[in-house]
Protein backbone atom coordinates (compact mmCIF):
# COMPACT_ATOMS: atom_id res chain seq x y z
CA UNK A 1 0.00 0.00 0.00
CA UNK A 2 2.81 2.38 0.77
CA UNK A 3 4.28 1.69 -2.64
CA UNK A 4 1.38 3.35 -4.28
CA UNK A 5 1.94 6.48 -2.24
CA UNK A 6 5.64 6.90 -2.45
CA UNK A 7 6.12 7.00 -6.25
CA UNK A 8 3.59 9.78 -6.54
CA UNK A 9 5.28 11.71 -3.79
CA UNK A 10 8.70 11.11 -5.26
CA UNK A 11 7.55 12.43 -8.61
CA UNK A 12 6.22 15.52 -6.99
CA UNK A 13 9.39 16.06 -5.06
CA UNK A 14 11.63 15.66 -8.09
CA UNK A 15 9.41 17.75 -10.28
CA UNK A 16 9.34 20.52 -7.75
CA UNK A 17 13.04 20.42 -7.10
CA UNK A 18 13.77 21.00 -10.78
CA UNK A 19 11.89 24.25 -10.88
CA UNK A 20 12.80 25.74 -7.53
CA UNK A 21 15.72 23.65 -6.36
CA UNK A 22 15.93 23.71 -2.55
CA UNK A 23 12.84 25.56 -1.39
CA UNK A 24 9.86 23.27 -1.91
CA UNK A 25 11.61 20.09 -0.90
CA UNK A 26 13.07 21.81 2.09
CA UNK A 27 9.75 23.30 2.99
CA UNK A 28 8.21 19.84 2.97
CA UNK A 29 11.08 18.51 4.97
CA UNK A 30 10.94 21.16 7.67
CA UNK A 31 7.20 20.76 7.76
CA UNK A 32 7.61 17.03 8.19
CA UNK A 33 10.19 17.57 10.92
CA UNK A 34 8.27 20.05 12.93
CA UNK A 35 4.59 19.40 12.49
CA UNK A 36 2.83 16.44 13.94
CA UNK A 37 -0.11 17.17 11.67
CA UNK A 38 2.00 16.22 8.64
CA UNK A 39 2.41 12.70 9.97
CA UNK A 40 -1.25 12.45 10.90
CA UNK A 41 -2.16 13.37 7.33
CA UNK A 42 0.33 10.87 5.93
CA UNK A 43 -0.97 8.14 8.18
CA UNK A 44 -4.58 8.81 7.20
CA UNK A 45 -3.59 8.93 3.55
CA UNK A 46 -1.95 5.53 3.80
CA UNK A 47 -5.04 4.16 5.48
CA UNK A 48 -7.42 5.55 2.87
CA UNK A 49 -5.32 4.41 -0.06
CA UNK A 50 -5.09 0.94 1.44
CA UNK A 51 -8.84 0.96 1.90
CA UNK A 52 -9.40 2.07 -1.68
CA UNK A 53 -7.15 -0.69 -3.01
CA UNK A 54 -8.74 -3.33 -0.79
CA UNK A 55 -12.16 -2.20 -2.01
CA UNK A 56 -11.09 -2.44 -5.61
CA UNK A 57 -9.57 -5.90 -5.44
CA UNK A 58 -12.23 -6.44 -3.86
CA UNK A 59 -11.53 -8.37 -0.67
CA UNK A 60 -15.24 -9.00 -0.25
CA UNK A 61 -18.33 -8.16 -2.25
CA UNK A 62 -19.63 -6.41 0.86
CA UNK A 63 -16.56 -4.17 1.16
CA UNK A 64 -16.93 -0.82 -0.63
CA UNK A 65 -14.03 1.32 -1.77
CA UNK A 66 -13.05 4.43 0.10
CA UNK A 67 -14.42 6.73 -2.57
CA UNK A 68 -17.77 4.94 -2.71
CA UNK A 69 -18.00 5.29 1.04
CA UNK A 70 -17.24 9.00 0.87
CA UNK A 71 -19.93 9.59 -1.72
CA UNK A 72 -22.41 7.50 0.29
CA UNK A 73 -21.55 9.68 3.27
CA UNK A 74 -22.31 12.73 1.14
CA UNK A 75 -25.72 11.27 0.26
CA UNK A 76 -26.56 10.49 3.85
CA UNK A 77 -25.67 14.03 4.89
CA UNK A 78 -27.61 15.51 1.99
CA UNK A 79 -30.84 13.61 2.67
CA UNK A 80 -30.64 14.45 6.37
CA UNK A 81 -30.54 10.87 7.63
CA UNK A 82 -27.06 11.37 9.10
CA UNK A 83 -28.25 14.36 11.14
CA UNK A 84 -31.29 12.53 12.41
CA UNK A 85 -29.24 9.51 13.37
CA UNK A 86 -26.67 11.58 15.28
CA UNK A 87 -29.42 13.54 16.96
CA UNK A 88 -30.72 10.27 18.39
CA UNK A 89 -27.37 8.69 19.15
CA UNK A 90 -25.69 11.67 20.78
CA UNK A 91 -28.45 12.27 23.32
CA UNK A 92 -27.92 9.09 25.38
CA UNK A 93 -24.20 9.25 24.70
CA UNK A 94 -23.68 12.78 25.98
CA UNK A 95 -26.07 12.27 28.86
CA UNK A 96 -24.49 8.98 29.84
CA UNK A 97 -20.93 10.24 29.53
CA UNK A 98 -21.63 13.39 31.52
CA UNK A 99 -23.30 11.41 34.30
CA UNK A 100 -20.54 8.80 34.29
CA UNK A 101 -17.82 11.46 34.35
CA UNK A 102 -19.37 13.40 37.23
CA UNK A 103 -20.36 10.39 39.31
CA UNK A 104 -17.31 8.35 38.33
CA UNK A 105 -14.71 10.98 39.13
CA UNK A 106 -16.55 11.86 42.34
CA UNK A 107 -16.72 8.27 43.55
CA UNK A 108 -13.22 7.41 42.35
CA UNK A 109 -11.67 10.41 44.06
CA UNK A 110 -13.62 9.64 47.25
CA UNK A 111 -12.32 6.07 47.13
CA UNK A 112 -8.80 7.34 46.65
CA UNK A 113 -9.08 9.70 49.60
CA UNK A 114 -10.85 7.46 52.09
CA UNK A 115 -10.18 3.84 52.94
CA UNK A 116 -13.78 3.37 54.03
CA UNK A 117 -15.12 4.52 50.68
CA UNK A 118 -12.62 2.24 48.99
CA UNK A 119 -13.65 -0.82 50.99
CA UNK A 120 -17.28 -0.05 50.33
CA UNK A 121 -17.13 0.63 46.61
CA UNK A 122 -14.05 -0.97 45.09
CA UNK A 123 -15.43 -4.54 45.01
CA UNK A 124 -18.60 -3.40 43.25
CA UNK A 125 -16.74 -1.63 40.47
CA UNK A 126 -14.10 -4.29 40.07
CA UNK A 127 -16.89 -6.82 39.49
CA UNK A 128 -18.68 -4.43 37.14
CA UNK A 129 -15.53 -3.83 35.14
CA UNK A 130 -14.81 -7.52 34.85
CA UNK A 131 -18.38 -8.39 33.86
CA UNK A 132 -19.08 -8.76 30.14
CA UNK A 133 -21.40 -5.78 29.91
CA UNK A 134 -22.66 -6.65 26.46
CA UNK A 135 -24.48 -9.54 28.07
CA UNK A 136 -26.17 -7.21 30.52
CA UNK A 137 -27.29 -4.61 28.01
CA UNK A 138 -30.36 -6.64 26.91
CA UNK A 139 -31.43 -6.85 30.57
CA UNK A 140 -31.63 -3.08 30.67
CA UNK A 141 -34.13 -3.14 27.83
CA UNK A 142 -36.09 -5.70 29.72
CA UNK A 143 -36.43 -3.30 32.64
CA UNK A 144 -36.49 0.12 31.01
CA UNK A 145 -37.88 -0.56 27.56
CA UNK A 146 -36.22 0.78 24.48
CA UNK A 147 -36.21 4.54 25.12
CA UNK A 148 -33.60 7.09 26.01
CA UNK A 149 -33.32 5.75 29.57
CA UNK A 150 -32.26 2.31 28.44
CA UNK A 151 -29.66 3.68 26.02
CA UNK A 152 -28.30 6.11 28.59
CA UNK A 153 -28.04 3.30 31.11
CA UNK A 154 -26.14 1.18 28.61
CA UNK A 155 -23.63 4.01 28.18
CA UNK A 156 -23.28 4.44 31.94
CA UNK A 157 -22.85 0.71 32.53
CA UNK A 158 -19.86 0.65 30.23
CA UNK A 159 -18.32 4.01 31.03
CA UNK A 160 -18.75 4.31 34.78
CA UNK A 161 -16.61 1.43 36.10
CA UNK A 162 -13.61 2.45 33.98
CA UNK A 163 -13.86 6.06 35.10
CA UNK A 164 -14.30 5.17 38.77
CA UNK A 165 -11.39 2.73 38.88
CA UNK A 166 -9.04 5.04 37.00
CA UNK A 167 -9.92 8.01 39.18
CA UNK A 168 -9.32 5.91 42.25
CA UNK A 169 -5.97 4.77 40.92
CA UNK A 170 -5.08 8.34 39.97
CA UNK A 171 -5.59 9.61 43.49
CA UNK A 172 -3.75 6.69 45.07
CA UNK A 173 -0.72 7.39 42.89
CA UNK A 174 -0.39 11.05 43.75
CA UNK A 175 3.17 11.96 44.66
CA UNK A 176 3.21 11.61 48.47
CA UNK A 177 5.97 14.12 48.84
CA UNK A 178 3.77 16.81 47.25
CA UNK A 179 1.12 16.00 49.84
CA UNK A 180 3.75 16.25 52.60
CA UNK A 181 4.85 19.55 51.10
CA UNK A 182 1.31 20.89 51.30
CA UNK A 183 0.96 19.69 54.88
CA UNK A 184 4.30 21.20 55.85
CA UNK A 185 2.97 24.60 54.80
CA UNK A 186 -0.17 23.97 56.87
CA UNK A 187 -2.44 23.50 53.88
CA UNK A 188 -5.97 22.48 54.88
CA UNK A 189 -7.42 19.19 53.71
CA UNK A 190 -9.48 21.05 51.09
CA UNK A 191 -6.39 22.86 49.81
CA UNK A 192 -4.58 19.55 49.74
CA UNK A 193 -7.33 17.98 47.63
CA UNK A 194 -7.90 20.85 45.20
CA UNK A 195 -4.44 22.33 44.88
CA UNK A 196 -2.33 19.16 45.00
CA UNK A 197 -4.18 15.87 44.70
CA UNK A 198 -6.54 16.65 41.83
CA UNK A 199 -4.00 18.50 39.65
CA UNK A 200 -1.39 15.80 40.25
CA UNK A 201 -3.94 13.08 39.52
CA UNK A 202 -5.34 14.83 36.46
CA UNK A 203 -3.30 12.99 33.80
CA UNK A 204 -4.58 9.63 35.02
CA UNK A 205 -8.05 11.08 35.68
CA UNK A 206 -8.16 12.17 32.07
CA UNK A 207 -6.82 8.87 30.83
CA UNK A 208 -9.72 7.24 32.68
CA UNK A 209 -12.13 9.72 31.19
CA UNK A 210 -10.85 8.94 27.69
CA UNK A 211 -11.26 5.21 28.28
CA UNK A 212 -14.69 5.86 29.77
CA UNK A 213 -15.81 7.86 26.76
CA UNK A 214 -14.54 5.19 24.40
CA UNK A 215 -16.49 2.64 26.45
CA UNK A 216 -19.52 4.94 26.29
CA UNK A 217 -19.38 4.83 22.49
CA UNK A 218 -19.31 1.05 22.69
CA UNK A 219 -22.26 1.18 25.05
CA UNK A 220 -24.43 3.32 22.82
CA UNK A 221 -23.58 1.23 19.75
CA UNK A 222 -24.40 -1.98 21.60
CA UNK A 223 -27.69 -0.51 22.73
CA UNK A 224 -28.58 0.61 19.22
CA UNK A 225 -27.52 -2.62 17.57
CA UNK A 226 -28.85 -5.02 20.21
CA UNK A 227 -31.94 -3.42 21.64
CA UNK A 228 -33.30 -0.25 20.14
CA UNK A 229 -32.69 0.11 16.43
CA UNK A 230 -32.38 3.89 16.37
CA UNK A 231 -29.73 6.46 15.52
CA UNK A 232 -26.44 5.40 13.97
CA UNK A 233 -27.02 1.80 14.99
CA UNK A 234 -30.24 1.78 12.99
CA UNK A 235 -28.52 3.42 10.01
CA UNK A 236 -25.93 0.63 10.05
CA UNK A 237 -28.49 -2.16 10.47
CA UNK A 238 -30.84 -0.77 7.88
CA UNK A 239 -28.24 -0.30 5.12
CA UNK A 240 -26.82 -3.71 5.83
CA UNK A 241 -30.25 -5.29 5.44
CA UNK A 242 -30.74 -3.64 2.05
CA UNK A 243 -27.14 -4.40 1.00
CA UNK A 244 -26.17 -0.73 0.74
CA UNK A 245 -22.70 -1.52 1.96
CA UNK A 246 -21.16 1.84 1.09
CA UNK A 247 -23.80 3.57 3.22
CA UNK A 248 -23.31 1.12 6.04
CA UNK A 249 -19.58 1.74 6.02
CA UNK A 250 -20.14 5.49 5.88
CA UNK A 251 -22.14 5.27 9.08
CA UNK A 252 -19.57 3.03 10.76
CA UNK A 253 -16.66 5.22 9.70
CA UNK A 254 -18.45 8.36 10.80
CA UNK A 255 -19.01 7.09 14.34
CA UNK A 256 -15.35 6.07 14.53
CA UNK A 257 -14.36 9.53 13.39
CA UNK A 258 -16.65 11.21 15.92
CA UNK A 259 -15.26 9.05 18.71
CA UNK A 260 -11.67 9.78 17.70
CA UNK A 261 -12.25 13.51 17.42
CA UNK A 262 -13.97 13.58 20.82
CA UNK A 263 -11.02 11.88 22.46
CA UNK A 264 -8.52 14.15 20.71
CA UNK A 265 -10.55 17.16 21.80
CA UNK A 266 -10.44 15.96 25.38
CA UNK A 267 -6.69 15.60 25.21
CA UNK A 268 -6.43 19.15 23.93
CA UNK A 269 -8.62 20.46 26.74
CA UNK A 270 -6.52 18.64 29.30
CA UNK A 271 -3.23 20.00 28.05
CA UNK A 272 -4.51 23.52 27.71
CA UNK A 273 -6.61 23.94 30.80
CA UNK A 274 -5.22 21.73 33.49
CA UNK A 275 -1.59 21.01 32.84
CA UNK A 276 -0.15 24.07 31.15
CA UNK A 277 3.40 22.71 31.40
CA UNK A 278 2.50 20.00 28.87
CA UNK A 279 2.03 22.60 26.16
CA UNK A 280 5.69 23.56 26.27
CA UNK A 281 6.98 20.11 25.56
CA UNK B 1 43.57 29.32 60.99
CA UNK B 2 44.96 27.14 63.70
CA UNK B 3 42.26 28.55 65.94
CA UNK B 4 39.70 26.12 64.63
CA UNK B 5 39.67 24.04 67.74
CA UNK B 6 37.33 21.19 68.35
CA UNK B 7 34.71 21.37 70.99
CA UNK B 8 32.99 18.17 71.74
CA UNK B 9 29.73 17.52 73.47
CA UNK B 10 30.89 14.37 75.16
CA UNK B 11 27.96 14.50 77.47
CA UNK B 12 25.14 13.88 75.03
CA UNK B 13 22.54 15.66 77.13
CA UNK B 14 24.30 18.97 76.88
CA UNK B 15 23.34 21.94 78.95
CA UNK B 16 19.95 23.47 78.48
CA UNK B 17 19.30 27.10 79.21
CA UNK B 18 20.97 28.36 76.05
CA UNK B 19 18.63 29.67 73.39
CA UNK B 20 17.21 26.45 71.97
CA UNK B 21 14.59 26.92 69.27
CA UNK B 22 13.91 23.24 68.82
CA UNK B 23 14.11 20.71 71.61
CA UNK B 24 13.89 17.02 70.91
CA UNK B 25 12.98 15.02 74.01
CA UNK B 26 13.22 11.24 74.26
CA UNK B 27 12.03 10.61 70.74
CA UNK B 28 11.39 6.99 69.81
CA UNK B 29 10.06 5.93 66.45
CA UNK B 30 9.01 2.50 65.26
CA UNK B 31 7.69 1.70 61.83
CA UNK B 32 5.86 -1.52 62.63
CA UNK B 33 8.63 -3.89 63.66
CA UNK B 34 11.41 -1.60 62.48
CA UNK B 35 12.88 0.50 65.25
CA UNK B 36 14.05 3.64 63.44
CA UNK B 37 14.94 5.97 66.32
CA UNK B 38 15.72 5.24 69.95
CA UNK B 39 15.83 7.84 72.69
CA UNK B 40 16.89 10.94 70.79
CA UNK B 41 17.58 14.02 72.92
CA UNK B 42 18.82 17.11 71.14
CA UNK B 43 18.62 20.87 71.23
CA UNK B 44 19.00 23.12 68.24
CA UNK B 45 20.30 26.60 68.94
CA UNK B 46 18.78 29.67 67.41
CA UNK B 47 20.63 31.06 64.43
CA UNK B 48 22.89 28.03 64.08
CA UNK B 49 23.20 25.42 61.40
CA UNK B 50 23.11 21.92 62.83
CA UNK B 51 23.72 18.90 60.64
CA UNK B 52 22.40 15.39 61.13
CA UNK B 53 24.96 12.98 59.77
CA UNK B 54 24.90 9.23 59.76
CA UNK B 55 24.86 6.08 57.67
CA UNK B 56 22.03 5.45 55.26
CA UNK B 57 18.87 4.22 56.92
CA UNK B 58 19.81 5.50 60.38
CA UNK B 59 16.71 7.66 60.61
CA UNK B 60 17.88 11.13 59.58
CA UNK B 61 14.89 11.80 57.37
CA UNK B 62 12.60 10.29 59.98
CA UNK B 63 13.95 12.59 62.69
CA UNK B 64 13.70 15.62 60.44
CA UNK B 65 10.11 14.77 59.52
CA UNK B 66 9.21 14.25 63.16
CA UNK B 67 10.60 17.70 63.94
CA UNK B 68 8.62 19.05 60.97
CA UNK B 69 5.47 17.43 62.32
CA UNK B 70 5.01 15.39 59.15
CA UNK B 71 5.54 12.05 60.85
CA UNK B 72 4.28 11.30 64.37
CA UNK B 73 6.81 9.99 66.89
CA UNK B 74 6.00 6.76 68.69
CA UNK B 75 6.86 8.48 71.94
CA UNK B 76 8.65 11.61 73.07
CA UNK B 77 8.14 15.28 72.53
CA UNK B 78 9.22 18.05 70.18
CA UNK B 79 9.21 21.62 71.48
CA UNK B 80 9.54 24.59 69.20
CA UNK B 81 10.09 27.93 70.87
CA UNK B 82 9.21 26.24 74.14
CA UNK B 83 5.85 24.88 72.99
CA UNK B 84 5.15 21.22 72.36
CA UNK B 85 4.10 20.60 68.76
CA UNK B 86 2.22 17.73 67.17
CA UNK B 87 1.94 18.83 63.55
CA UNK B 88 3.45 21.22 61.02
CA UNK B 89 3.57 24.87 62.03
CA UNK B 90 4.35 28.26 60.54
CA UNK B 91 7.64 28.50 62.45
CA UNK B 92 9.09 25.54 60.52
CA UNK B 93 9.62 25.09 56.78
CA UNK B 94 10.81 21.96 55.02
CA UNK B 95 13.07 21.54 51.99
CA UNK B 96 12.48 18.16 50.40
CA UNK B 97 15.14 15.82 49.12
CA UNK B 98 13.12 15.23 45.94
CA UNK B 99 12.24 18.96 45.67
CA UNK B 100 8.46 18.38 45.87
CA UNK B 101 7.71 21.00 43.24
CA UNK B 102 4.34 21.09 41.54
CA UNK B 103 5.08 20.22 37.89
CA UNK B 104 2.01 22.11 36.69
CA UNK B 105 3.01 25.38 38.35
CA UNK B 106 5.59 27.96 37.34
CA UNK B 107 8.61 28.78 39.45
CA UNK B 108 6.79 31.88 40.66
CA UNK B 109 3.75 29.95 41.84
CA UNK B 110 5.85 27.19 43.37
CA UNK B 111 7.90 29.65 45.38
CA UNK B 112 4.77 31.51 46.50
CA UNK B 113 2.84 28.34 47.29
CA UNK B 114 3.36 28.46 51.05
CA UNK B 115 1.99 32.01 51.02
CA UNK B 116 -0.85 31.02 48.70
CA UNK B 117 -1.94 28.37 51.20
CA UNK B 118 -1.97 31.00 53.92
CA UNK B 119 -4.30 33.13 51.80
CA UNK B 120 -1.92 35.99 51.08
CA UNK B 121 -3.23 38.24 48.26
CA UNK B 122 -1.67 37.48 44.88
CA UNK B 123 0.16 40.77 44.39
CA UNK B 124 1.90 40.64 47.72
CA UNK B 125 2.63 36.94 47.35
CA UNK B 126 4.24 37.45 43.95
CA UNK B 127 6.34 40.31 45.25
CA UNK B 128 7.68 38.19 48.09
CA UNK B 129 8.22 35.21 45.82
CA UNK B 130 10.15 37.32 43.31
CA UNK B 131 12.42 38.60 46.06
CA UNK B 132 13.37 35.08 47.14
CA UNK B 133 13.68 33.85 43.57
CA UNK B 134 16.25 36.56 43.08
CA UNK B 135 17.98 35.71 46.33
CA UNK B 136 18.57 32.10 45.27
CA UNK B 137 19.84 33.28 41.89
CA UNK B 138 16.88 32.32 39.71
CA UNK B 139 15.82 35.78 38.54
CA UNK B 140 14.50 35.51 34.99
CA UNK B 141 13.14 31.99 35.52
CA UNK B 142 9.88 33.04 37.20
CA UNK B 143 7.67 31.80 34.37
CA UNK B 144 9.50 28.52 33.76
CA UNK B 145 8.09 25.16 34.76
CA UNK B 146 10.10 22.74 36.92
CA UNK B 147 10.83 20.34 34.05
CA UNK B 148 12.59 23.19 32.26
CA UNK B 149 15.10 23.55 35.11
CA UNK B 150 18.17 21.54 36.08
CA UNK B 151 18.17 19.53 39.32
CA UNK B 152 20.19 22.21 41.05
CA UNK B 153 17.83 24.96 39.96
CA UNK B 154 14.83 22.96 41.10
CA UNK B 155 16.29 22.64 44.54
CA UNK B 156 16.81 26.40 44.63
CA UNK B 157 13.10 26.74 43.98
CA UNK B 158 12.44 24.45 46.95
CA UNK B 159 14.76 26.52 49.11
CA UNK B 160 13.21 29.80 47.98
CA UNK B 161 9.74 28.44 48.79
CA UNK B 162 10.86 27.53 52.29
CA UNK B 163 12.44 30.96 52.81
CA UNK B 164 9.39 32.79 51.47
CA UNK B 165 7.17 31.78 54.40
CA UNK B 166 9.64 33.37 56.80
CA UNK B 167 9.83 30.48 59.24
CA UNK B 168 12.30 30.54 62.15
CA UNK B 169 13.52 27.04 61.49
CA UNK B 170 14.46 25.57 58.13
CA UNK B 171 14.61 21.81 57.81
CA UNK B 172 16.64 20.64 54.83
CA UNK B 173 16.73 16.98 53.84
CA UNK B 174 19.81 16.33 51.71
CA UNK B 175 19.06 19.35 49.57
CA UNK B 176 22.16 19.00 47.45
CA UNK B 177 22.19 15.28 46.84
CA UNK B 178 20.91 15.70 43.28
CA UNK B 179 23.61 18.18 42.29
CA UNK B 180 27.03 17.54 40.84
CA UNK B 181 30.19 18.28 42.79
CA UNK B 182 31.00 21.72 41.32
CA UNK B 183 27.50 22.98 41.81
CA UNK B 184 27.37 21.43 45.22
CA UNK B 185 30.26 23.58 46.39
CA UNK B 186 28.64 26.65 44.96
CA UNK B 187 25.41 25.72 46.75
CA UNK B 188 27.20 25.23 50.03
CA UNK B 189 28.64 28.72 49.75
CA UNK B 190 25.24 30.11 48.78
CA UNK B 191 23.72 28.34 51.75
CA UNK B 192 26.27 29.87 54.11
CA UNK B 193 25.49 33.26 52.63
CA UNK B 194 21.78 32.71 53.22
CA UNK B 195 22.42 31.54 56.79
CA UNK B 196 24.33 34.76 57.35
CA UNK B 197 21.68 36.88 55.67
CA UNK B 198 18.53 35.34 57.08
CA UNK B 199 19.55 34.70 60.66
CA UNK B 200 17.49 31.56 60.85
CA UNK B 201 17.99 28.21 62.44
CA UNK B 202 18.93 25.46 60.03
CA UNK B 203 18.66 21.74 60.55
CA UNK B 204 20.39 20.04 57.69
CA UNK B 205 20.67 16.41 56.70
CA UNK B 206 23.53 15.23 54.56
CA UNK B 207 25.50 12.14 53.66
CA UNK B 208 28.67 14.06 52.98
CA UNK B 209 31.14 14.51 55.81
CA UNK B 210 32.96 17.33 54.00
CA UNK B 211 29.74 19.14 53.38
CA UNK B 212 28.72 18.75 57.02
CA UNK B 213 32.01 20.09 58.33
CA UNK B 214 32.07 22.91 55.83
CA UNK B 215 28.63 24.31 56.52
CA UNK B 216 27.80 23.34 60.10
CA UNK B 217 28.06 25.02 63.44
CA UNK B 218 27.30 21.68 65.02
CA UNK B 219 27.24 18.13 63.71
CA UNK B 220 25.13 15.40 65.27
CA UNK B 221 26.38 11.94 64.40
CA UNK B 222 23.71 9.27 64.46
CA UNK B 223 24.42 5.57 64.88
CA UNK B 224 22.97 2.98 62.51
CA UNK B 225 19.49 1.67 63.08
CA UNK B 226 18.04 2.13 65.57
CA UNK B 227 19.23 5.72 65.28
CA UNK B 228 20.78 7.14 68.44
CA UNK B 229 22.94 10.19 68.99
CA UNK B 230 26.45 8.86 69.00
CA UNK B 231 28.53 12.03 69.00
CA UNK B 232 28.16 15.79 68.81
CA UNK B 233 30.88 17.83 67.20
CA UNK B 234 31.24 21.59 66.89
CA UNK B 235 33.64 22.12 63.98
CA UNK B 236 34.40 25.80 64.80
CA UNK B 237 35.51 26.60 61.29
CA UNK B 238 36.64 30.16 60.70
CA UNK B 239 34.41 31.09 57.79
CA UNK B 240 36.00 34.44 57.12
CA UNK B 241 38.66 32.64 55.09
CA UNK B 242 38.09 31.88 51.42
CA UNK B 243 36.32 28.61 50.63
CA UNK B 244 39.43 27.06 49.16
CA UNK B 245 41.52 27.98 52.18
CA UNK B 246 38.94 26.49 54.48
CA UNK B 247 39.02 23.21 52.58
CA UNK B 248 42.81 23.09 52.99
CA UNK B 249 42.80 24.13 56.62
CA UNK B 250 44.26 21.62 59.05
CA UNK B 251 41.46 22.14 61.55
CA UNK B 252 38.87 21.42 58.88
CA UNK B 253 40.68 18.31 57.77
CA UNK B 254 41.04 17.12 61.36
CA UNK B 255 37.32 17.32 61.93
CA UNK B 256 36.62 15.48 58.69
CA UNK B 257 39.06 12.79 59.75
CA UNK B 258 37.58 12.53 63.22
CA UNK B 259 34.07 12.08 61.89
CA UNK B 260 35.31 9.57 59.40
CA UNK B 261 36.89 7.56 62.21
CA UNK B 262 33.64 7.82 64.14
CA UNK B 263 31.60 6.52 61.23
CA UNK B 264 34.07 3.89 60.16
CA UNK B 265 33.25 1.62 63.04
CA UNK B 266 29.79 1.29 61.51
CA UNK B 267 31.01 0.70 58.01
CA UNK B 268 32.97 -2.36 59.08
N1 LIG C 1 7.29 5.02 55.88
C1 LIG C 1 8.09 4.04 56.36
N2 LIG C 1 7.61 2.82 56.63
C2 LIG C 1 8.40 1.84 57.13
N3 LIG C 1 9.71 1.98 57.37
C3 LIG C 1 10.26 3.17 57.12
C4 LIG C 1 9.49 4.28 56.60
N4 LIG C 1 10.30 5.34 56.45
C5 LIG C 1 11.51 4.93 56.87
N5 LIG C 1 11.50 3.64 57.27
C6 LIG C 1 12.64 2.87 57.80
O1 LIG C 1 13.20 3.61 58.86
C7 LIG C 1 14.60 3.63 58.78
C8 LIG C 1 15.10 5.06 58.74
O2 LIG C 1 14.71 5.66 57.52
P1 LIG C 1 15.12 7.11 57.09
O3 LIG C 1 14.53 7.38 55.77
O4 LIG C 1 14.77 8.04 58.19
O5 LIG C 1 16.70 6.96 56.98
P2 LIG C 1 17.76 8.03 56.48
O6 LIG C 1 18.77 8.15 57.54
O7 LIG C 1 17.10 9.27 56.03
O8 LIG C 1 18.39 7.25 55.26
P3 LIG C 1 19.03 7.85 53.93
O9 LIG C 1 20.33 8.42 54.31
O10 LIG C 1 19.19 6.65 53.05
O11 LIG C 1 18.07 8.87 53.38
C9 LIG C 1 14.98 2.84 57.56
O12 LIG C 1 15.38 1.57 57.97
C10 LIG C 1 13.71 2.74 56.75
O13 LIG C 1 13.65 1.50 56.12
MG1 LIG D 1 16.87 10.25 54.10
Amino acid sequence: MQMSVSPAKLDNGIGASKEAPPTVLEAIRTFADERRSFWIVVSLLVLFVAWEIAGRIPISFAFPTFLETVSAFGELVADGSMHNAYFLTLQPLVLGVVISAAVGIGLGVAMGLSDKAEWLLAPVFIVLQAAPMAALVPLVTFVYGIGLTAKTLAVIMLALPVIVLNSYKAVRHVNPSLVDMCRSFQGSRMQQIFKIIIPDASPVLFAGLRLGIAAGFIGVMLAELLITPTGIGDLITYHRSVANYAHMYAAVASIIAVSTLTLAGLQYVEAHLLRPEKRRK
Amino acid sequence: MANSALARGDNLKFATGNDAVVQVRDIFKNYGDVEALRGINLEFERGKLTTLLGPSGCGKTTLLKIIAGLVPATSGEIRVNGRAVTGPGPERAFVFQDFALMPWATVLRNVGFGLELKGMPAAERDRTARRYIEQVGLAGFEQKYPHELSGGMRQRVGIARAFAVNADVLLLDEPFSAVDEQNRRKFQEDLLRLVELEKKTFIFVTHSIEEAVYVSDRIVLLSPRPGRVSQIIDPMIDRSASPDDIRRDAGYLDVVEEIWQGLRQYAE
